[in-house]
């Protein structure tokens, strides 16, 4: 099963309406990739890899607080114990999932920021993420981040900004350029079917903005026809037993973490243009039965992180790799019933790399001290982008943030 | 006209507008709208493609004890309870003579977009379809009632585990953010105790039921979008549906898939919701919105989605998929899979994105690839009719048979390219061609 088939999250979103999409950018070929080589030779600059965890990673189970009594008071059973946990120091411990996260926290590569949110949490999957994606809290609009940072650059266009998901997720979308789905998958057309008709198909007329985007499709899957032969070391998607996706009610469905990772690992080493790679993981919404269902999911995440990492110890292009790891939400303090977590509100984020600062940020938000039920967030998500903006993309984050200058000075070397 | 049917339905026929022009628009648009209500009349293209019997969930059915073996073989009976169905559903989309009741059932799964891949059981999701299909049209209240009360929406939304004890907020929250309020018109103090009021129903997977179970319901008081009693299911429903956000909400979803993804202007939103009232008429909401000045001024502004492509290419080109072989449903299925809807399975619990979402290279190259096996299975009549047209003329015919306004000079150039022999494979490419054009996927 090709890549086409991961679902995305885009649905109840208004984001994806961004101009930059309507107007049909989004799309690149593999060879068109890595034709941008020359744009990244000489350069010295950081890299992101921004990992989104669709449906609301529990953060109390990744980052445990085990020592703390209101912890195992407030999760009975679905408390991880303190000897279970990887610890960090006395009070916390890793979830035991993250056995290569762990590893990187001992070697310095890994920071935990704790308790990031934002004001005035909102608890639908949709909205938050749209919040995290668009970085306003306020009034998330059509334009993502990413996207943003795409715009205050001028020498940007949507080579730096890339994803292997067959949808551009709306962080990308900015208001005059957008990020690129690139396609990993040679054409194969049916018998009897040229190219030139497909080019014909593509060529642009006088019409809606949405049928022109529908021939621009055609246009672009002639470009994929030209470079099939050139693709670097193929590697088959993984799929599930009976090559149906799995489903969860809030997306992120069954794309797998390792496989996107290991696109990104080939691009990194060949140091092509992107400065900027997205990748996600789905299936967290754990309303119920939770406990053995996050381990798993979070042993994918620490597995695909892991070899990606050790993968990018070697060069020095990865070497200056950031990974991002951040969920529109974490779960209510208190388990419910199911033996699982309702949507909660700050999370901890994860970044790791060689660049990383490796330690705990930030203030751990009191397990009793509480809104509604939830985590009172104390690190401003938009800091964190205002770190990795400046210090990874040397890019003044006021410029895509609107105006906030908030950061975490000390977290990258 | 032929904009009213391309909307109202999946894909009119050439005789379809014949006999739209023959009788009116008027005469037309209650024909469509009476087929969604509660006297239809009868269908012999659904007659003809029956719902399948109810079958029990086989993995409910197991013993306590059953060991790994026989749970493998029922949850390999499961998957192929649900692709029986989802194959039957899509015959029936294909074969029904009341197209507008088939596309607003198929509106109301993406409204309340419950996946089988959670579910598991074909009877429970068979149990849904078949509640929609039943409330289609007129009142949104008794739709509204029974879903609270649906055992795949249950499950799907974890409504079995919410009890007095310690709700479970999954389905009181997204009954309002995505069913009926929208976002932004409830507080987080309302899903809490709206999940209070939901507590108590409980699931029966081996007869397929749900039940209200007194002693796990909360029965103290809550108070909801600031009316405080002791509220149950069926009081947080009647509260939704007094509110005004969810006629906005309703009606607004409408206009996004049979309209436009352009927001409603105001003016005609206003008028959808007077039309929608205190009845809560949907079917009168489609009225208003076909007949809206702004509805006509929508055109190119939809891109089809692909189950709606795919069965209204199927009718138009007397395409039977119920009577090809099970490999070939399979394919169909797969290539469905591969477009990114299935029906049973959307990627959410807020449903299957649109517009240009579903159109990246990927998509368009198995939207090609499966214009293709259509064009292959086309119906003798449909071929006859398209080879009768004079070679020049072709690009013509087939805007007829496929219901296109016209096609550009860039798509007739391609097509006539792709048919000057004549011979039967240069007229099937040509209809796959048709199928897969910007003209045909954007309406």
């Amino acid at each position: 099963m090709d890549t086409v088939t991961r679902r995305r999250f885009l649905v109840a979103s208004g984001v994806v309406g961004g101009t930059a999409l309507a107007a049909g950018a989004g799309t690149l070929t593999w060879r068109e990739l890595f034709r941008t080589e020359k744009l990244r030779s000489g350069h010295s600059t950081g890299t992101l890899v921004l990992i989104t965890l669709y449906g609301g990673n529990d953060g109390l189970a990744t980052v445990v607080p085990h020592a703390d009594p209101a912890y195992r008071q407030a999760r009975g059973d679905l408390a991880i114990p303190g000897e279970s946990v990887l610890p960090l120091d006395q009070t916390v411990g890793l979830s035991p999932s993250l056995a290569a996260f762990k590893r990187q926290f001992d070697a310095g590569h890994l920071a935990v920021v704790r308790g990031v949110g934002y004001p005035k949490p909102d608890r639908s999957h949709f909205r938050s993420m749209d919040i995290w994606q668009t970085a306003d809290p306020v009034q998330p609009g059509n334009t993502g981040w990413i996207g943003r940072f795409l715009d205050a650059n001028r020498a940007a266009d949507s080579r730096w900004a890339v994803t292997f998901e067959p949808v551009l997720p709306p962080v990308l979308a900015g208001a005059s350029k957008a990020g690129a789905a690139v396609t990993t998958n040679g054409l194969k057309l049916p018998s009897g079917y040229r190219t030139p008709m497909l080019a014909g198909l593509g060529r642009p007329e006088e019409e809606s903005p949405l049928r022109a985007r529908a021939a621009r499709a055609f246009a672009d899957l002639v470009r994929v026809d030209e470079m099939v032969r050139g693709l670097p070391e193929h590697e088959e998607t993984e799929e599930t037993e009976d090559g149906m996706p799995a489903a969860t009610s809030t997306g992120g469905g069954k794309a797998s973490l390792a496989q996107q990772l290991r696109l990104i690992a080939r691009c990194v080493e060949a140091e092509v243009a992107p400065r900027v790679y997205s990748a996600s993981l789905g299936g967290f919404d754990l309303h119920a039965d939770g406990h053995e269902a996050q381990l798993t999911l979070l042993r994918d995440l620490d597995k695909a992180v892991g070899s990606f990492l050790d993968r990018m110890a070697r060069t020095p292009a990865g070497r200056r790799v950031v990974v991002a790891v951040y969920s529109e939400f974490g779960r209510r303090v208190r388990a419910n019933a199911s033996d699982g977590t309702d949507h909660g509100t700050a999370s901890d984020m994860f970044l790791l790399g060689v660049p990383v600062r490796g330690g705990l940020y930030g203030a751990p938000p009191s397990l009793t001290d509480l809104d509604d039920g939830d985590l009172k967030y104390t690190t401003d998500f938009r800091d964190v982008y205002g770190t990795l903006l400046a210090d990874v993309l040397d890019t003044d984050p006021a410029q895509v943030l609107g105006g906030w200058t908030g950061r975490l000075p000390e977290l990258l070397h | 006209m032929a904009h009213l049917l391309r909307r109202a339905t999946f894909g009119p026929r050439a005789m379809d507008l014949d006999e739209a022009e023959r009788i009116g628009f008027g005469a037309t648009l209650d024909g469509l709208l009476t087929q969604t209500g509660p006297t239809p009349g009868t269908d012999p293209g659904a007659e003809r493609t029956p719902v399948p019997p109810a079958e029990r969930d086989p993995y409910a059915v197991l013993p306590k004890n059953a060991d790994g073996d026989a749970k493998a073989a029922a949850v390999k009976a499961q998957k192929a309870q649900v692709v029986a169905l989802t194959s039957w559903w899509v015959n029936r989309m294909v074969s029904a003579e009341h197209q507008a009741r088939e596309k607003l059932t198929f509106f109301w799964h993406g409204h309340w977009a419950t996946s089988a891949q959670k579910v598991r059981s074909a009877n429970l999701m068979r149990t849904q379809q078949q509640t929609l299909y039943r409330l289609a049209g007129g009142d949104f209240g008794p739709m509204v009632h029974a879903m609270v009360r649906d055992p795949a929406l249950i499950y799907w939304l974890d409504g079995q585990r919410n009890s007095a004890a310690a709700p479970n907020e999954n389905l009181a929250r997204e009954l309002m953010e995505l069913f009926t309020l929208g976002i932004g018109n409830y507080s987080e103090a309302d899903v809490k105790e709206g999940a209070r009021a939901l507590t108590g129903w409980q699931l029966d997977r081996v007869e397929g039921t749900a039940s209200f179970s007194p002693k796990r319901f909360d029965s103290k008081p809550k108070t909801i979008l600031g009316k405080r009693a002791d509220h149950d299911a069926d009081d947080f429903v009647e509260l939704l549906l007094a509110h005004p956000a969810t006629a906005k909400f309703v009606t607004a979803r409408l206009w996004f898939r049979y309209a436009s993804g352009e927001p409603v202007p105001a003016q005609t939103h206003e008028r959808l919701v007077a039309a929608y009232g205190a009845k809560r008429d949907i079917t009168a909401a489609l009225r208003a919105m076909f007949t809206d000045p702004a509805f006509a001024a929508t055109r190119g502004q939809l891109v089809k989605q692909p189950v709606e492509w795919a069965v209204g290419a199927m009718r138009q080109l007397g395409v039977e998929p119920g009577s090809w072989k099970e490999n070939d449903r399979k394919q169909l299925n797969a290539a469905l899979d591969a477009l990114g809807q299935v029906p049973f399975a959307p990627p959410s619990v807020g449903g299957w994105p649109a517009g240009a979402a579903w159109l990246t290279t990927s998509t368009t190259q198995v939207r090609l690839g499966l214009a293709n096996r259509f064009a292959n299975n086309v119906s003798p009549a449909t071929l006859d009719a398209v080879a009768s047209a004079p070679a020049a003329g072709r690009p013509d015919a087939l805007a007829r048979l496929l219901a296109v306004e016209s096609f550009s000079t860039r798509t007739r150039a391609v097509l006539l390219d792709a048919g000057n022999s004549g011979k039967q494979a240069d007229l099937r490419r040509q209809i796959a061609l048709a199928l897969a054009s910007p003209e045909y996927c954007v309406q």
